[in-house]
């Protein structure tokens, strides 16, 4: 159903009219250019289209825009704030957490909504967490250690 | 914020590579241009532009070769800007593949930077009036060792000029004096990938594109019979494309082109009935074309006949995906008769290739420029998107967007293949290997030549990986995956040098060492087994330890490996894996480090899960649900030694300790529960098949 939905995106008001089935993927990245938001998989099993949705982390390509109607959206265009790195983005940027940089939007965003539920995770919980944002480059080892730094250095403090 | 239009000049901006037109467009021809100019600009504010048809994949190429002009040209590395794989501005290249971006395109790049050294040394005595024995260059600023406060800039001689001058023979700089290399500088991408700001192939949003989805057979073989296309033609702005065997819809939406392409009522001949993923390796024994000898020394006869008992085993390994993060992915557009065709792709240059042949353009009317590549591993050499997108851009004349879906990515990849390996050897009463007959079918013969001293020996290689084999011999395409041929070698190879050192009764490594002469692979091994703390003992030793090296083009690695093995789900779980890896001079060791972490990351999933499933043509593999990939979960502990070995130029890093991952894990296993693996990927299924067989 055509309709017009209303949102915040990156802290500023949105609107939208369109298709209300739509999902929310191709609606970030068709209709308002949103780039960093990836399509892997279309089937929400790898994460690279990871948004925040108030404060969890959904996958856009499973979410029709007609969910999104009133709440708060967060791409990876939203976290840094007065152009100053989050800390999480900067500890993937240190530690090279990264190689062809596909999947990084989705995992830093990813790591944003568990530090926002559990300020200090452990290893352990890292992994699960992180477990269904999949990488093909192999930068597993580099991410858990920069979540875990940027946990350290957030020092509990989740924004 | 309201929906965004960029202009055309934003987007144009937006190219991961830059389109800043720099000298006119070179005739693309096979062979790196001789002249300097064509790798290296010197702006008028002193920033130094590096051109290259390298691509930047993930594997850091966009840093290093920065790293290498930078040392040879004497100027900071932060005041390099890398334009890659764009077929307009940048020099010639074959594709970036087999890890040699350092290995062979790095002299061309460090001699031409240092012949550019060079000249401006000689610009720059003139200018001041000193002998260029007397100058010092540092951060691109010439100064007079012998006169205070006499400077020139390079940006001052250049003034953003063509350099005119050229010499003969420049000698490149001694490892010693390198300030840039050996060192791990930030990545260039790093702030545009953490950002989100990485441009790829996909993200090219050029005013008014039609998203394309291409109408696909079920299966390998299948032809068309008919596509009722009515109900997609009454959906409101699509535009519907049949030409010859294409059939297209287009939208400006990506997702209501999906949509409208589930409404094409087609019907196609499916192909008669095939090879599935258990019949293959049978039939791929048959159809092989002809082996070659590769390397041969001794006699095999009396190799054997000096042997106690002769071991005989067959290996095997199935089709494996690249399933790279990013699909495959074009956007082309096409103005004044030119088709411009962003691409994610590994070799620029052979899609401009293709391209023109498809569009019937000249060459120099197709430019393909590389954006940021989610992922290659060898599959990105392929570009059918690239093509596909410029034909409909010519057919409808809009630009057009080809993004391939996940099941797309699986049905057109270019598969690692099926292969098949055989190998009789035996020992001699002393524990020594006396013979070694090996035969590969359709891996290919990289590095199939075995390493250790055995006196009787002969390899044989049939078919290859190469996409251009024998008609009919693969279901699918094939062709190069990480380290092609290298991944079924080593995993044949070092399995059965583990079975002869059971054989022996002698502990795997010692029974390594007793057949080494290559000092190299000696230290690799030995720097391996310190770093791992092995214990020496016969296998199966029952801690789950396991070791294979290798030799890949030029890198030398030894790695080792610690796994429990569930005896009654059959699981594997890898909980370390140490890796020492001798690879000449290293442009970045940091860089190596992260393309070590990643090899043995990655080989996790063709050692344990990923298998392509197929039958009659259909690939069954749709979607990450059933092609299980490396997660999180599966982490080891991760050790890596790098060697340095300065004496010799820099070779490559992309790939090696990947191809130990199948061999190191196998022989794990068997030294945990005494199951010997002779098929990749190590199931659960097959892991408690070999346990029942004991």
């Amino acid at each position: 159903m055509q309709r017009t939905i209303s949102f915040t995106l990156n802290g500023k008001p949105a609107r939208v009219t369109v298709d209300d089935q739509r999902t929310l993927l191709w609606v970030l990245r068709g209709d308002f250019g949103l780039t960093s938001v990836k399509f892997g998989c279309g089937a929400a099993l790898c994460g690279a289209c990871t948004v925040i949705v108030e404060k969890a982390a959904v996958r856009s390509c499973a979410t029709p825009i007609k969910d999104v109607a009133g709440k708060r959206v967060l791409t990876i265009e939203g976290l840094s704030q007065d152009r100053e790195l989050h800390p999480i983005q900067d500890a993937f940027l240190k530690r090279h957490a990264f190689q062809c940089g596909f999947c990084t939007p989705g995992m830093i965003l990813s790591a944003y909504a568990l530090l926002l539920k559990t300020p200090r995770p452990a290893r352990a919980e890292i992994i699960r967490h992180m477990d269904d944002n999949l990488c093909r480059c192999g930068s597993h080892v580099r991410i858990v250690e920069a979540i875990q730094e940027a946990a350290g250095s957030m020092k509990g403090g989740a924004r | 914020m309201s929906p965004e239009n960029p202009t055309r000049r934003e987007v144009l901006g937006l190219a991961g590579s830059g389109l800043f037109v720099i000298f006119p467009a070179q005739t693309p021809r096979p062979g790196y241009p001789a002249d300097f100019n064509a790798y290296l600009r010197i702006d008028a504010d002193g920033r130094v532009t590096c051109l290259v048809g390298k691509v930047e994949l993930g594997q850091g190429s966009k840093t290093a070769l920065a790293q290498l002009l930078a040392e040879e040209l004497d100027v900071a590395l932060e005041s390099v800007d890398m334009v890659m794989g764009d077929t307009d501005v940048c020099p010639w290249d074959g594709g970036t593949h087999g890890s040699l971006s350092i290995r062979q395109f790095g002299p061309v790049l460090r001699g031409a930077a240092a012949e550019a050294r060079a000249v401006l040394l000689e610009l720059a005595a003139e200018r001041l009036g000193a002998p260029v024995g007397r100058l010092q260059v540092k951060a691109g600023v010439v100064t007079d060792s012998q006169a205070a406060g006499q400077r020139v800039t390079y940006a001052q001689l250049v003034q953003g000029k063509r350099i005119e001058r050229h010499l003969e023979k420049t000698p490149l700089k001694a490892v010693a004096g390198y300030t840039v290399v050996g060192q791990s500088p930030r990545r260039k991408d790093a702030l545009d990938k953490v950002t989100g700001r990485a441009k790829y192939a996909g993200d090219m949003a050029v005013p008014g594109t039609l998203h394309a989805r291409i109408l696909r057979p079920p299966a390998h073989g299948a032809t068309l019979k008919d596509a009722d296309t009515t109900a997609a033609e009454k959906v409101a702005g699509v535009r519907v494309v049949k030409d010859g065997d294409m059939v297209a819809v287009l939208h400006e939406r990506r997702d209501v082109a999906d949509q409208v392409l589930d409404l094409i009522k087609a019907r196609f001949d499916r192909p008669r009935p095939g090879q599935d993923d258990k019949t293959i390796f049978d039939h791929l024994l048959k159809a092989a074309p002809e082996g070659r000898v590769v390397d041969q020394s001794g006699d095999i006869v009396q190799g054997a006949q000096a042997s106690e008992n002769l071991v005989e085993k067959t290996y095997l390994n199935s089709y494996v995906a690249h399933a790279a993060m990013e699909t495959h992915s074009a956007t082309a557009m096409i103005e004044g008769g030119k088709v411009t065709v962003w691409v994610g792709t590994q070799s620029p240059f052979g899609v401009q290739q293709q391209v023109a042949q498809a569009l019937g353009f000249t060459p120099q009317n197709v430019r393909v420029v590389t954006p940021y590549v989610g992922g290659g591993f060898g599959g990105k050499s392929a570009a059918r998107q690239a093509i596909e997108a410029a034909r409909l851009a010519k057919l409808t004349g809009k630009p057009v967007q080809v993004v391939w879906d996940r099941a797309e990515e699986f049905f057109y990849d270019t598969f690692r293949p099926a292969a098949v390996v055989t190998i009789v050897s035996g020992l001699t009463r002393a524990g020594k290997i006396s013979v070694w007959d090996y035969k590969v079918y359709c891996a290919g013969d990289r590095e199939c030549k075995q390493f250790y001293d055995i006196p009787h020996q002969r390899t044989v290689s049939a078919g290859g990986w190469s996409g251009a084999s024998t008609p009919g011999l693969h279901p699918f395409g094939i062709g190069p995956w990480r380290a092609p041929s290298v991944n079924t070698n080593t995993f044949a190879r070092e399995s059965h040098i583990d079975i002869l050192a059971n054989k022996a009764g002698v502990d795997p490594v010692e029974f390594r060492l007793g057949h080494l002469s290559d000092k190299r692979v000696r230290r690799v091994l030995e720097a391996a087994a310190k770093q791992f703390d092995w214990k020496p003992a016969p296998t199966p030793s029952r801690r789950g330890v396991g070791v294979a090296c290798a030799i890949y083009l030029g890198t030398y690695v030894a790695t080792m490996a610690e796994v429990t093995v569930d005896k009654s789900t059959g699981r594997v779980e890898v909980k370390r894996v140490v890796c020492a890896q001798d690879q000449d001079v290293t442009v970045s060791p940091d860089g190596s480090r992260q393309q070590m972490e990643s090899s043995i990351t990655m080989g996790l999933g063709y050692a344990l899960t990923e298998e392509v499933r197929f039958k009659d043509g259909e690939v069954l593999e749709r979607n990450f649900d059933t092609y299980r990939i490396p997660r999180f979960s599966w982490l080891p502990k991760i050790e890596t030694v790098l060697i340095e070995n300065p004496e010799t130029p820099a070779s490559g890093c992309g790939e090696p300790p990947i191809v130990t991952m199948g061999a190191v894990v196998a022989n794990a296993i068997f030294d945990a529960v005494g199951a010997r693996m002779f098929q990749l990927p190590m199931t659960p299924a097959r892991i408690l098949e070999a346990l029942k067989r004991g």
